[in-house]
C-alpha cells in the first residue's frame, strides 16, 4: 500500500524518478547514517576545541609549563591535534573534516609522535576478536536457552532460568567482572589472574600454531566469561518472550494440527520466527563490537580498543579519545544501517510495505 | 475548614489503599521498604555513626567480626560504618538523574505526539540520531573535558545522555492513548489540552513513567560507579563506587582477607538496585487497576 501511495497522481511523469531515488529505502539510511556521522564529528569539535578550558589550550598551558616557549607550544599543539591555530574557527573546523574523512586524526600527545589512526589499528583486532567472539557465544546461547524457557514455561526450569537472566541483566557489567576475579582468581584460586592480563604473553609470536591459540584464549577466557554473562540475560529474556508469542499464533496451531513432526514445527516454524528480531538486535550489537567495554578491558587489563579510550581518558590524551570516539560511533551507525536493511531482506512483510515506520 | 478536612481524609484514605495494594505484592513491598531503609540510612545514617577520620593501622584488612561486622579496609576502618556514610551520593544522583531524565523525557515524548506531522518525524529523527551515539565513552570524554566536581552536574549530564529512549516510548505511549474512546470524548466535551494532558493521559502513563524513572536510577548509579574507576570523577567524598575504585587500586581485590571491603559497597549498590527494580515492578499494579489479582 505504502509502495503505490508514494507515487501520487499529480506528479508530472519526469518528477517520478526523483522521488523514486527519495524515497529509495537504503539511500535514505544512508544519508541518515552520515548525518549522524557529521554530527558525532562537529560534536567532538567543539568539545575539544571549543568548550571553556578546551583541550587546547589546557595542552598548551601545559607544554609552557614545561618549559616551552608560547609560540613553540602553541606549534606543538597545532601540530600534534592537526589544528592550524592561526586560521579563523571555520576554516578550523573545514581543515578538521578533511582530515576526519582521510582518517588522520592527529598524533597522541601522551606516547609523542605516535599517530592515533595507527595506535587504534594495534588495538582493534584484541577487541575484534574478544567482543566478537563473546557475541557469538552469547547469541547461541540466549537463543537456546530462552527457548528452551518458552518451551518448559512454568516449570521449575523456567522459573530459575528467568531468574538467573533477570539477575544477570540488572547486574552492571563491571561488578560481574569484580565478582568473578574475587571467586575464580581470589577465593577458588582457579584462574591466576597475573597470568591473563594483556591480551598475549610476552615472547609469543602471532602464527598458525597451537601454542599461539592457547595463549590467547589464556588471556580472553575470563574477560569471554564476563562478556557472555553480562550480556546472555536480556538475550535469553527477549527470546522467551519472542518464542511464547510465536507459539500462540495460529499457524503453529494449524501445523501441528496437520500433524508436523516436532522438530519441524521446532525449527521451521516457531525458531525462524522467533529469532528474526534478535537478528536486527545482533546486527546492532555488532557495532559495539569495535568498541569493547572501557571498563571490563580496564578491569582484566586487555588491551583493546576501550583499555585504549580509558588510557586516553586518564593521561588526558584529547587526540586519542577523539579517534576512539569517532571510530566507535562510525562502527555503531554503520552497524544500524546493517540491521535496518538485513531485517527488510529477512523479513518480506517489511519489505514490501517500504520499509518505513 | 471542611473542605480541607474532607482533601485530608481523602488523602489518607488513598494512601492506605496505596499501602494496601502494596503489601499485597511481598516482593514489592520488601522493595519499598528497602530503598526506604537506604535512604534513611544514607542521610541519617552518618550523624548517629559518623565518618572515621584517621586510620587504624592494627586492624587493616580484617575480615568479618563482632566489632566489625563487615569487616575493616586497608586504612584499617570499619566498612559498614563507610558505607553508611558513603551512600548519600549515590542516592542523590540516582534520584536526581531519574527525574530530571523523566522530565525531559515526558515533555518531548507527549509534545511530539501531540504536535505530529513534521515536527513530531523532525524531533524523533534526531532522538534515533542521539540514540546511536555510544553513551558511555561520550560521557566519559564529556566528563574529562567539563572536570565535573560536583553531583548536581554530573546528574544533568547523566540525565542529558539517557532521556532519549524513555521519550520514545512516552510517544507511541501517548500515542496509543490519544486514540482511546474516553480521550477523543475529552476532545470532543473541549476540555482543552492541558486538561486532557494532566488529567486524562499522564495518570493512565503513571506506572509505565515510574518504572521507567527507576530504570534510568538504577542506571546512574552505574555510570557513576564506571566514572569513578575510570578516575574521572573526583575521589573528593568517600561513596559506594569511591570505596570500590580505592580498594581495586590498593590490590585488595587479590587479597582474600580484604575481599569484604569490596564485597561491601557492592553489595549496598547491588541491595539499592535490586529494591528499586521490585519496587518498580509493583508499581504496575498499583497504578493499573486491571493488573490487581484479587481486590
Amino acid at each position: 500500500m505504502a509502495v503505490t501511495a508514494t507515487v501520487s497522481t499529480t506528479t508530472p511523469r519526469s518528477f517520478i524518478w526523483l522521488e523514486k531515488i527519495a524515497n529509495n529505502f537504503l539511500l535514505r539510511r544512508l544519508v541518515k547514517a552520515f548525518f549522524t556521522i557529521w554530527i558525532v564529528t562537529t560534536l567532538t569539535f567543539f568539545i575539544v576545541r571549543a568548550m571553556p578550558g578546551n583541550a587546547v589550550d589546557i595542552l598548551i598551558q601545559d607544554l609552557t609549563a614545561a618549559g616551552m616557549s608560547a609560540d613553540d607550544a602553541r606549534n606543538q599543539a597545532a601540530s600534534l591535534l592537526s589544528i592550524n591555530l592561526n586560521q579563523p574557527a571555520h576554516e578550523q573546523y573545514l581543515e578538521y573534516l578533511a582530515n576526519m574523512v582521510r582518517g588522520d586524526f592527529g598524533k597522541s600527545y601522551k606516547s609523542r609522535g605516535l599517530k592515533v589512526a595507527d595506535m587504534i589499528a594495534a588495538v582493534l583486532p584484541w577487541t575484534l576478536f574478544s567482543v566478537g567472539l563473546s557475541l557469538l557465544i552469547t547469541f547461541l546461547l540466549g537463543v537456546g536457552l530462552g527457548a528452551l524457557m518458552a518451551y518448559k514455561r512454568d516449570t521449575w526450569i523456567d522459573h530459575l532460568l528467568s531468574n538467573l537472566a533477570a539477575t544477570l541483566d540488572a547486574v552492571s557489567p563491571y561488578l560481574i567482572g569484580l565478582l568473578a576475579i574475587l571467586t575464580l582468581s581470589v577465593t577458588w584460586k582457579i584462574v591466576p589472574i597475573q597470568e591473563t592480563r594483556g591480551a598475549l604473553s610476552p615472547g609469543i609470536q602471532p602464527e598458525f600454531s597451537l601454542e599461539f591459540f592457547a595463549d590467547v584464549f589464556m588471556h580472553v577466557k575470563m574477560l569471554l566469561l564476563v562478556y557472555v554473562l553480562s550480556s546472555v540475560g536480556s538475550w535469553m529474556l527477549r527470546m522467551k518472550s519472542n518464542t511464547v508469542s510465536v507459539l500462540g499464533e495460529d499457524y503453529v496451531t494449524v501445523a501441528k494440527a496437520r500433524g508436523l513432526p516436532d522438530t519441524r514445527i521446532l525449527t521451521a516454524y516457531v525458531g525462524r520466527n522467533a529469532t528474526l528480531p534478535l537478528f536486527t538486535l545482533l546486527a546492532i550489537s555488532i557495532g559495539y563490537v569495535v568498541g569493547g567495554s572501557i571498563l571490563l578491558e580496564r578491569l582484566f587489563t586487555y588491551r583493546g580498543v576501550g583499555f585504549l579510550l580509558g588510557d586516553a581518558i586518564a593521561s588526558r590524551d584529547y587526540p586519542v579519545m577523539q579517534g576512539v570516539f569517532l571510530i566507535m560511533t562510525v562502527a555503531v551507525v554503520f552497524a544500524n544501517l546493517l540491521a535496518d536493511y538485513l531485517y527488510g531482506w529477512l523479513d518480506p512483510r517489511i519489505r514490501i510495505s517500504g520499509g518505513g515506520q | 475548614m471542611n473542605a480541607l478536612l474532607e482533601t485530608g481524609a481523602r488523602t489518607w484514605r488513598e494512601t492506605r489503599k496505596t499501602f494496601k495494594i502494596l503489601s499485597r505484592n511481598k516482593m514489592g513491598l520488601l522493595g519499598f521498604i528497602g530503598v526506604i531503609v537506604i535512604v534513611f540510612l544514607s542521610f541519617g545514617g552518618p550523624f548517629i555513626w559518623p565518618p572515621e577520620t584517621s586510620a587504624n593501622i592494627a586492624d587493616i584488612n580484617q575480615g568479618i567480626s563482632d566489632r566489625h561486622w563487615l569487616g575493616t579496609d586497608f586504612q584499617g576502618q570499619d566498612n559498614l560504618r563507610k558505607v553508611i556514610n558513603g551512600g548519600k551520593d549515590i542516592v542523590t544522583i540516582a534520584f536526581l538523574t531519574g527525574i530530571i531524565a523523566t522530565l525531559i523525557a515526558v515533555t518531548v515524548g507527549s509534545f511530539s505526539a501531540f504536535i505530529g506531522g513534521r515536527v513530531d518525524s523532525v524531533l524523533m529523527e534526531l532522538v534515533n540520531i542521539w540514540l546511536t551515539i555510544p553513551k558511555f565513552p561520550l560521557l566519559a570524554v564529556l566528563a574529562t573535558v567539563l572536570k565535573l566536581n560536583d553531583i548536581v552536574t554530573l546528574s544533568i549530564l547523566i540525565a542529558m545522555l539517557d532521556w532519549p529512549g524513555l521519550s520514545r516510548q512516552v510517544r507511541s505511549q501517548v500515542l496509543s492513548l490519544k486514540r482511546r474512546d474516553y480521550i477523543e470524548a475529552a476532545t470532543m466535551l473541549d476540555l482543552g489540552a492541558p486538561h486532557i494532558v494532566f488529567r486524562e493521559i499522564l495518570p493512565n502513563m503513571m506506572s509505565f513513567i515510574a518504572i521507567s524513572m527507576i530504570f534510568t536510577m538504577t542506571h546512574a548509579i552505574y555510570q557513576q560507579t564506571g566514572l569513578v574507576f575510570l578516575g574521572i570523577v573526583p575521589y573528593s567524598s568517600a561513596n559506594w563506587g569511591v570505596m570500590i575504585s580505592a580498594a581495586e587500586r590498593r590490590a585488595v581485590l587479590y587479597n582474600p582477607q580484604a575481599t569484604w571491603s569490596i564485597l561491601a559497597p557492592m553489595g549496598a549498590i547491588v541491595l539499592f538496585q535490586l529494591a528499586l527494580v521490585s519496587f518498580a515492578r509493583s508499581l504496575d499494579e498499583v497504578f493499573n487497576p486491571r493488573l490487581r489479582t484479587s481486590v
